[in-house]
């Protein structure tokens, strides 16, 4: 009884999945589905070496801190970075006074209250704090954007697929809009105010490009600041705002599966051990 | 592991397959042994105070609106923070006392800072079970020694914030503080 | 228990003999996993599963039950706590990567569990009991792993609260304020996170309680085995402990290698970049997909596009990804073989070997975007899922010829070692 009811269940949704194939195959042939201009120029992440590539990479402190003066000086004006606080920067390599220094000096003010009316005001950061944000919220973000709100930046090389080389690859990646997309789609025209990048998921990007010419910022450490060499930077600092654990996830790793392949060794052993006699019994 | 070894070198029995099996399988269940203590640790560890707590640590204080008798109450790592002026008055009166004689042995000297000795920092914590003393705020009972008064159980504490009547064991505690400027201190 | 072979629990000192007589606990570990249970002693490294998912779940409820000391079960807050616990917490990281992977690797070894038993007949009489208590287990797991995956309050977990609950939208008529009541709203809200987060920390208990259950009704009729072959006297099998203690050791410890190395080398491998932005109602990601767990599932769901009379298509999905699952329930009265083993099986063999490559092309296909030619693909793969469990195997166990049975566990043992031709009836050894 119960088999007679399967296999009537079983006609049917293999039946109607069958029927809903062929209607399916008959509009694929009939209609093909239309390319889209995304599917046309959308472009995989460009190839670039880190530092922190592979299993045992690991950030470089001087890259990080240039990368970090590269957000300060151009990215910071408009992006906020609400999960990294300043106190963290000792990870790059910063003693305590120059944390210290940095968060005093930082052009946005964290909000606070006026301790004397109550009144909403701002002070210097301190170290415990947050990155202040640019805007104090998505209302004054769009408004002073073009109606495009500036994403936080924390996260974002672990918010995108190839996260740094994406980043890299955005930020260097604007180019004039290829003929042959407009041939082959005229009405996919950038839109004024927006800016072309085949890096974008959707081709077309509210943010001018951040990185415009070579010397944009000065290294203090000689390096010559290119736009390939500032964007390299900027991805690896970002990277490392999103995993700032990962050289002690990496070490850790090490150390347990060193000591796991030994265990496992020993425990493979003392298993063959306790089955010799019926494997002695057997053979 | 060397305790093992010593018993498989030197153990009576004369069957030595025996023996090297049950090493294997001693040495297989002590490793899983430590590593189960190994992956206790940070089970343990994450309980502890994280990063952004321990950044909240210290705890600046502005002087400059404390005249002499007032106190303020402020925090320090999410607790109470009495700082106080005392007047010449209280001074004497806390210098007064034979500090042999008291609960918990301590001159004012040794209570503040060289040199700036009006200025009295501790923690609002009543040392028998963690009430809030009373004293800090203006026209609050500052108790029958002129300094901090806990309603919990009565702990009366002097100008200098030392025990003096009641059940609480120890004076309160002065937390580690410095002078940013003569205004200004910092805690923690 | 199960054999009288099986070795009695004999305490011998005073204390043990003392708790013996006031709670024999120590005797029912000894009776379950211990020297107590007789095991077949030709099972093969896919029992090692059954005992690799228990690790699995604790695991699970261990780096979950700290997971919950740092989280703030808040739509304002909760993205924001999972990062400081990421960022700040002591071992933050390791608790969130270990628990976020070790869902995946849950899923690794039930599903390598379960593969096990569709292939060796475990489902089958008397042990019908074991294979339904484990489906039930594999229905909380996935819905534990659903609101688990909606607690960080990223993108993905909101669009997946707000997709799978819209499932439920599409019953007809009570379809909407289903929809609204599991919710506590209109859309995915504080209130559905908390009610998540509420279940997501009971479920795992109940998993807990449903494995004993799972267990006890295993040690009634005792363990399958690769042969099928029932146990016929004590030559047949060896103490749980330490044989098979010792082999589920060295599996746990293969088991630990394969997820450290994802955990601490690719801990977002298997995860989605979307779930690192946070929750926004107002734009929805390009591709919504769920965990891969739920993929093959998922493609059930969106084959279906052409309405059946009076049945919307999307209803017909929901109903036959339920389906999909449900019909697992009915497998040990649709399958009338009397042969367990797949290996005795030359028909059912072939038909297993399809359905295992249409299962992982169905998972490909649910990871896939929703475009053509990828939804044809899934309505082929869908189909012949269907068609396996409900029509092929029913019409196989009647029509089969099975390949002849070694007489016993031990004679097909001494057969692989070589010491008979594998025919004739050996004596066994010991």
């Amino acid at each position: 009884m119960v088999r007679y009811g399967a296999i009537a269940v079983g006609l049917f949704f293999a039946g109607w999945l069958f029927i809903s194939f062929l209607i399916g195959a008959v509009a694929y042939v009939s209609e093909p589905p239309v390319p889209t201009v995304e599917h046309e120029f959308h472009e995989a992440p460009k190839h670039v070496s880190f530092s922190f590539d592979g299993p045992l990479g690991k950030y470089d402190q001087a890259q990080l801190q240039r990368g970090f003066q590269v957000f300060k000086e151009v990215c910071s004006a408009c992006h906020s970075l609400k999960f990294v606080a300043f106190r963290d920067l000792a990870a790059l390599g910063y003693n305590e006074a120059e944390v210290k220094a940095i968060a005093k000096q930082w052009a946005i003010k964290t909000p606070s209250v006026d301790p004397a009316t109550g009144e909403a005001s701002t002070r210097e950061p301190v170290p415990s704090d947050y990155f202040p944000k640019p805007f104090a919220n998505n209302v004054a973000a769009a408004a002073a954007n073009n109606n495009a709100i500036p994403p936080d930046l924390s996260l974002m090389t672990k918010a995108r697929h190839h996260g740094s080389a994406y980043v890299y690859s955005l930020i260097t990646g604007y180019q004039a809009q290829p003929a042959e997309l407009l041939k082959e789609f005229p009405d996919s025209k950038t839109p004024e105010g927006l800016h072309y990048n085949p890096y974008f998921a959707n081709l077309n990007l509210a943010m001018a490009p951040p990185l415009s010419a070579d010397g944009q910022v000065t290294y203090g450490d000689g390096t010559k600041p290119t736009v390939d060499q500032m964007a390299q930077d900027v991805a690896a600092f970002l990277t490392w705002t999103a995993e700032p654990k990962l050289e002690n996830r990496r070490r850790a790793g090490l150390a347990t599966i060193l000591f796991l392949l030994i265990a496992t060794g020993l425990a493979y052993m003392s298993y063959q051990n306790i089955w010799a006699d019926k494997k002695k019994a057997a053979a | 592991m060397a305790s093992v070894e010593h018993i498989d070198g030197t153990g009576p029995s004369g069957e030595d397959g025996v023996r090297r099996r049950d090493f294997i399988n001693i040495a297989a269940v002590s490793f899983a042994g430590v590593g189960a203590v190994a992956v206790v640790l940070p089970l343990i560890d994450q309980m502890n105070p994280s990063a952004d707590v321990l950044a909240l640590a210290t705890s600046p204080v502005d002087l400059s609106a404390i005249q002499p008798g007032q106190a303020i109450k402020t925090t320090f790592r999410s607790q109470p923070l009495f700082v106080r002026q005392l007047t010449p008055k209280e001074i004497a009166e806390a210098d007064k006392v034979d500090a042999s004689t008291l609960r918990d042995p301590q001159t004012l000297e040794e209570r503040t800072v060289d040199g700036k000795k009006q200025w009295l920092v501790t923690m609002g914590v009543c040392t028998h079970l963690g009430c809030v003393p009373l004293g800090a705020g203006e026209g609050e009972n500052r108790g029958e020694y002129g300094g901090y008064f806990c309603p919990c159980h009565g702990s009366s504490y002097d100008t200098a914030a030392r025990i003096r009547k009641g059940p609480a064991p120890k004076n309160l505690e002065v937390p580690k503080f410095s002078f940013t400027s003569d205004t200004a201190i910092l805690v923690g | 228990m199960s054999f009288p072979w099986a070795e009695q629990y004999t305490p011998k000192n005073p204390l043990t003999q003392w708790i013996d007589e006031k709670l024999p606990l120590p005797r029912l570990v000894y009776n379950a996993v211990g020297a107590g249970y007789p095991v077949p002693r030709n099972l093969n490294y896919f029992w090692n599963f059954g005992v690799l998912a228990g690790l699995a779940l604790v695991i699970q409820i261990v780096t979950g039950v700290i997971m919950a000391m740092h989280y703030g079960a808040n739509d304002l807050v909760a993205f924001t706590t999972v990062e400081q616990t990421m960022r700040d917490v002591n071992a933050g990281w390791l608790m969130r990567y270990a628990h976020a992977n070790g869902a995946s690797f849950f899923f690794i070894v039930v599903y390598l569990h379960i593969f096990r038993g569709l292939y060796f007949g475990s489902y089958k009489a008397p042990r019908e009991m074991v294979w339904l208590l484990g489906l039930v287990i594999f229905l909380l797991m996935m819905a534990t792993a659903f609101m688990g995956y909606v607690l960080p309050w990223g993108q993905m977990s909101y669009w997946g609260a707000k997709v799978i609950t819209g499932l439920f939208g599409a019953i007809p008529v009570v379809g909407e304020p289903i929809q609204t009541w599991l919710l506590g709203g209109f859309a995915p809200g504080n209130a559905s996170l908390n009610r998540f987060f509420s279940l997501h920390f009971l479920l795992p208990f109940v998993i807990a309680g449903v494995i004993i259950l799972h267990i006890w009704a295993l040690h009634i009729p005792g363990s399958n085995n690769p042969t099928g072959v029932e146990v016929k006297g004590p030559q047949d099998t060896v103490p749980f402990h330490p044989y098979y203690t010792a082999k589920d050791g060295f599996g746990a410890g293969i088991f630990l290698i394969a997820f450290s190395i994802l955990l601490f080398f690719a801990p977002n491998f298997l995860g989605h970049p979307d779930n690192y932005i946070e929750a926004n109602p107002l734009s929805t990601p390009a591709h919504i997909v769920p965990e891969w767990y739920f993929w093959p599932f998922y493609a059930i769901l969106r084959a279906f596009t052409v309405d059946f009379l009076f049945i919307p298509a999307k209803l017909l999905g929901v109903l036959a990804m339920f389906a999909s699952i449900l019909l697992l329930f009915f497998l040990p009265w649709l399958d009338t073989s009397p042969v367990r083993s797949g290996k005795y099986r030359p028909t059912f063999n072939k038909f297993f070997w399809i359905l295992c490559l249409d299962v992982v092309i169905l998972g490909w296909l649910g990871g896939a975007p929703a475009e053509e030619p990828y939804v044809m693909m899934s309505q082929v793969a869908a189909a012949y899922y269907f068609a396996h469990f409900l029509i092929i195997l029913p019409l196989i166990s009647r029509f089969e010829k099975p390949l002849p049975l070694p007489g016993s566990i031990t004679e097909a043992v001494l057969a692989k070692y070589g010491k008979t031709d594998g025919a004739t009836v050996a004596v066994p050894a010991e």
